[in-house]
């Protein structure tokens, strides 16, 4: 599990929303640009990368209760994808490293996959 | 719950603004009632699957929600193209999406498939040309 503040500071992120919940703990990562497949094999309470910048984004994320979305690849979200993530509760970063980096990034540091729970295989042997 | 409570919605086709509205007001009626949040995340993705679907293929559709104290039901009742091979539609993967469709992150044949994953029955029935009705239930206990 990862705090949202040391996942900007891992990632050198902008925060485009939801300042105010960085305290915001996150068990896992999720990382995908197919919302079908964050519906079916996200977790409660996981975090979302990905570069699929749409409202879209914002309402599986509220759907499948994800805690926080990284943008990759530099992409920014507009007015309105912003707005609904603060109406959701859900806070929104940025950064400039691409899915893989970021996710690996973040693997590195201890944050499991969403995927993992159902599963023994652990590349980097964590406990 | 004495009576069983029941709400109807409307969902546009090709709504892509506002598709999720549906899923997002019954996420939160099911919450206020105390429904275990395990459930209310299962109600609450196939929901969405099945607003995504109807915003994706069909004209409109009437989404029924009914709660009684066994089981929530979930009634989608669409008006569009129907789907000629539920057999095939089910199966993970198959698509007959748009790239429209897939810049949302839909439209890559999981959309029937989690319905199922995420529901406890769910029969569908569809006519070619006139329209598709999928009825989902949820147990409670």
């Amino acid at each position: 599990m990862m705090q949202l503040c040391e996942v900007r500071d891992h990632l050198a992120c902008e925060v485009f929303s939801g300042e105010e919940h960085l305290d915001r703990t996150v068990l896992y990562g999720c990382a995908s640009d197919l919302m079908s497949d964050v519906l079916a094999f996200s977790q409660t309470g996981a975090l979302l990368l990905t570069g699929l910048v749409t409202v879209q984004t914002i309402q599986t994320a509220h759907i499948a209760e994800i805690e926080g979305i990284v943008f990759v690849r530099g992409k920014r979200p507009d007015a309105r994808v912003v707005a609904l993530s603060r109406q959701n509760g859900i806070p929104l970063l940025g950064t400039h490293f691409s899915m893989y980096e970021a996710s690996g990034i973040l693997y590195r540091h201890g944050l499991a996959s969403t995927m993992e729970c159902s599963q023994s295989a652990d590349p980097l042997n964590h406990a | 719950m004495e009576k069983p409570y029941r709400q109807s919605f409307t969902i546009q086709g090709k709504d892509f603004c506002n598709a999720g509205g549906a899923s997002t007001e019954i996420k939160a009626i099911l919450k206020d009632l105390g429904i275990d949040p395990v459930v209310v995340r299962r109600v609450a993705i196939a929901t969405y699957e099945a607003e995504m679907n109807v915003v994706m293929y069909a004209d409109r559709a009437e989404l029924a929600l009914e709660i009684t104290p066994q089981a929530i039901r979930i009634h989608v009742n669409d008006t569009g193209p129907g789907i000629p091979n539920i057999d095939l539609a089910m199966q993970e993967g198959y698509s007959t999406a748009t790239p429209e469709m897939r810049e949302m992150g839909f439209g890559a044949g999981m959309g029937l498939p989690n319905i199922k994953r995420n529901s406890d029955g769910l029969t569908i029935t569809s006519v070619e040309g006139k329209g598709t009705t999928l009825d989902i239930t949820f147990h409670i206990n």
